[in-house]
């Protein structure tokens, strides 16, 4: 019977992806304390798990960071898995989220007709602006055949030095080379949050992050519309002898990608949790961070949720290593490796049915 | 005789299905022995067993006299063991030299050297008059070719047990004819050979023995000389098969589809790809498009479906113009297709079945409210079509499209495009890939429709295909609707002809 059980669990299709990404998790978790223990020998237990337990230690504090970090990356993931889904490799995330972002901030910090609601404004505009950043690569793509990946991962530097010159130019902060702050009225309420997760950096942007998740898995898993994305996503061929628009549907499934990167933005910038639009020459992290979520997610939105929040219940983590010696950095390792092993999900999955399939044959 | 490998016993079950069931298989030295059995019967499963990719729970493997434990395909090979894949594993960009030695390539002080090696592929193409021209590249040499560069690849390793799967299926007439030839060469030589086929004309005429499998059972094996096709086929499908034939005159309505002047030159070549192609199909009639594959039949079908965009001429479906129409509206219009490569055109694989079902259909009134797909008349419909269809998979209307058997997709397909009632069915190739069973279910659907007063057009390679369910045959030749035969009035040997390129007119 119990034999019977665990058959029904390793061979049902929507567990076994679970399953090898937990495997993935625990495969980097493991790697992440080898990596301790060259760095810091003498504390590294200690560290680890400071490390794995960083995210709960201070209660509500802790929860409402975890929750703070989790949310423009859950946005970002969303908006690469959806590209997935739909066949399409979103680089651009990064380039999409900075526009995005910036174009919240200007009109967070320039207009004050709208008064309580220039946030909601300067979000709507925001995803309006990462859709039409995307727009770029989408129509290259549609019809020229050029590959989304090298174009949208130049739309991110053209991005990045734009978004620099146009700072400078219209919302500067020119004593911290960064921009001005978001205004009372364009931060994202957070609708009483503070008050649960006190002392933390928690935003209302988590509600933006759910409300997306929610309208993606409806379009992906309940409408005409999801369901010729995603026809589209896996045989080109076969959706256009279906008499589906291919090319129309591939651009709007990169824009519907792109504005969600672009609420991420909005997500970021949106805060007065001393977030500000930096003038730098590095891409912010987020963006990439959002392929990681994806595939450890699986692509999926509801994955996509776990696994965002378990990225950023490991950016907390981070935060402790200092205590030790150690920089923030460690914890990129460790999700690099993660998202190594989840890429190497499939060798996971092959060698628990080996295994299993040994012992079946052994009874 | 002696026996060069004997597979003993050998089962294998996979979750849900036994795959072989206690199948015994012997192979002597120097003989062809052939493997019968539809799609699903168990022959791959029973060569991959034997390639060491799958353990089998139960049964041994004897290698002239021994008993040997196989790990895996490099294993087989070094034990001489080779096997020429129906799906090629070339490296396009490679020449024929550089695939052949791909893997045991000679070399000096770390690089490679070819000369030894292109003299013994020489030698063995002489040796066996493949005619090769090593420093071809594979990108560049015809499929018949190709596959003689996957036999060099065999030879090279010193196979003496050579598997064929499904040879022929990509080859034309004329290298199927060839490469038979080539077989019997490699008997002569002392070759031992397993030939996998549901093609019972190769079979009878390549083979010593046949080993047919069915439902992962060893039917029996049979001396080529005292069986007849009649009693293997009864063997291989488990009762007896007939090839339907349209028996009745055709009841001819008005002209459904009808082609007009239409002209196609490829842009990429300059090529003139259809040249003035003019013809009709009547309610109530099969009509066949016969030739050579390569003679314009894709193109025309793909302007017909509206997947090309032709440049001159018109096509008429119910005396309305659709040839500027979108695929959609044309489908909307009463045009039902099934398509040439079932996983290209007609699946989305990775759908659930019942998916693929509505497939031309999800953005209907029927299947959607307000956007919103409508998963119960979904579901329902798929269970619909499952019964009346006989569309046979593991999970019903869940199942993932990629596991099911070729003849059930083609089934689904065949299902979703006939329960439409559209006025003309475009089919093209249905028949491909298919075993017995499948291939007389599949005629039988289309004579049904034709006697329900449907117009159905039907593009084939097949010669036989063509004579035994068409009411009307026109023949295609680089493009031009070179002849127009009647069933009862021509023979094989004139479509061939024409087909060919020798005759036209009439």
């Amino acid at each position: 019977m119990m034999l019977r059980k665990v058959i029904r669990f390793v061979q049902n299709e929507k567990l076994v992806p679970v399953y090898s990404s937990m495997l993935a998790i625990v495969a980097g978790l493991l790697v992440g304390f080898v990596i301790l223990l060259l760095l810091n020998p003498s504390q590294s237990i200690q560290a680890f798990f400071t490390m794995l337990f960083a995210g709960l230690s201070n209660g509500p504090t802790s929860i409402g960071n975890v929750i703070y970090f989790a949310s423009p990356i859950i946005l970002t993931g969303l908006s690469v898995g959806f590209a997935f889904r739909t066949g399409l490799f979103n680089i651009g995330a990064t380039g999409q989220l900075l526009t995005g972002g910036y174009i919240a901030l200007l009109i967070g910090i320039r207009t004050t007709v709208f008064g309580p609601f220039t946030w909601l404004i300067a979000l709507i505009c925001a995803a309006i602006t990462g859709a039409l950043w995307s727009v770029i690569p989408g129509l290259l793509k549609m019809y020229k055949g050029v590959h989304e990946v090298v174009t949208t991962i130049m739309m991110n530097y053209v991005a990045l030095f734009l978004v620099n010159f146009l700072v400078k130019q219209t919302i500067y902060n020119n004593l911290k080379n960064e921009s001005l702050p978001a205004p009372a009225d364009a931060v994202i309420p957070k609708f009483g949050l503070d008050h649960i997760f006190v002392n933390s950096n928690v935003q209302g942007g988590v509600f933006i992050a759910i409300l997306m998740v929610i309208i993606i898995y409806v379009i992906l898993n309940k409408t005409v519309f999801g369901f010729e994305l995603k026809s589209v996503g896996y045989n080109k061929h076969a959706s256009k002898y279906a008499g589906i628009n291919v090319k129309l549907r591939g651009l709007q499934a990169l824009m519907i990608s792109g504005a969600i990167a672009g609420t991420a933005g909005a997500v970021i910038y949106l805060s007065d949790s001393l977030t500000f639009l930096k003038v730098q020459n590095t891409l912010p992290t987020q963006g990439f961070m959002g392929i990681s979520v994806a595939l450890l997610g699986l692509n999926d939105p509801i994955g996509i949720v776990f696994s965002g929040l378990f990225f950023g219940y490991l950016i907390v983590g981070g935060q402790k290593m200092q205590i030790f010696g150690l920089s923030p950095e460690v914890i990129d390792i460790i999700t690099g490796m993660i998202v190594y092993f989840s890429a190497l999900a499939i060798v996971f999955q092959n060698a628990a049915k080996r295994i299993f399939r040994m012992k079946a044959v052994d009874e | 005789m002696r026996n060069t490998l004997r597979m003993k016993h050998i089962t294998k079950i996979f979750p849900g299905i036994v795959a072989n069931d206690d199948i015994t298989f012997e192979l002597r030295h120097g003989e062809v022995h052939s493997l019968l059995g539809e799609n699903g019967a168990g022959k791959s499963t029973l060569m991959s067993v034997l390639f060491g990719i799958y353990k089998p729970e139960q049964g041994d493997i004897e290698l002239n006299g021994k008993t040997v434990e196989i790990l895996g395909p490099n294993h087989a090979y070094q034990l001489g063991i080779g096997m020429v894949h129906q799906h090629f594993k070339l490296v396009r960009t490679f020449t024929v030299l550089e695939n052949i030695i791909l893997g045991i390539e000679d070399t000096k002080f770390g690089l490679i050297t070819k000369e030894d090696a292109r003299k013994r592929v020489l030698e063995l193409s002489r040796k066996y008059n493949l005619n090769i021209d090593p420093d071809a590249k594979i990108s560049e040499i015809t499929v018949g070719m190709q596959q003689r560069v996957e036999i060099l690849k065999i030879l090279y390793r010193d196979a003496e047990i050579m598997i064929f799967d499904e040879p022929t299926a990509v080859l034309t007439p004329q290298e199927i004819k060839e490469l038979i030839e080539i077989i019997k060469r490699f008997k002569k030589e002392g070759k031992s050979i397993v030939f996998i086929s549901h093609k019972l004309d190769e079979i009878m005429s390549v083979s010593d023995r046949i080993t047919v499998l069915r439902h992962g059972k060893n039917m029996g094996t049979f001396d080529a000389a005292n069986t007849t096709k009649h009693k293997l086929s009864k063997q291989m499908v488990g009762r007896d098969i007939e090839s339907p034939k349209l028996n009745t005159k055709p009841h001819l309505g008005e002209v459904a589809l009808s082609v007009e002047h239409l002209s196609y030159t490829s842009k990429a070549s300059g090529k003139p790809i259809l040249n003035d192609v003019s013809f009709s199909v009547r309610k109530g009639e099969i009509v066949s498009i016969a030739g050579i594959d390569g003679n314009g039949q894709t193109e025309l079908v793909y302007a017909l479906t509206g997947l090309l965009q032709h440049d001159s001429g018109d096509i008429i479906l119910n005396n309305e113009s659709i040839g500027h129409e979108t695929t959609r509206n044309r489908t909307l219009a009463g045009m039902a297709h099934i398509p040439e490569d079932r996983h290209k055109h007609g699946l989305v694989l990775e759908f659930p079945l019942e998916y693929n079902l509505v497939l031309q259909e999800y953005f209907t009134d029927r299947f959607q409210t307000k956007g919103f797909l409508r998963f119960d008349t979904i579901r329902q419909h798929a269970y619909d079509l499952i019964q009346d269809y006989d569309i046979r998979s593991a999970r019903g209307p869940i199942t993932n499209t990629r596991s099911m058997s070729g003849g059930n997709q083609q089934k689904a397909i065949l299902a979703r495009e006939i329960s439409r009632s559209s006025d003309v069915l475009i089919s093209v190739q249905p028949t491909r890939g298919l075993d017995v069973g499948a291939i007389e279910y599949v005629h039988k659907r289309l004579i049904n429709l034709r006697n329900s007063g449907k117009a159905v057009l039907l593009v084939s390679l097949e010669i036989e295909e063509v004579m035994n369910i068409s009411d009307r045959i026109l023949i295609i030749y680089e493009g031009e609707i070179t002849g127009e035969l009647y069933p009862n009035t021509t023979s094989m040997q004139e479509i061939g002809l024409y087909m060919s390129g020798a005759k036209r007119g009439g």
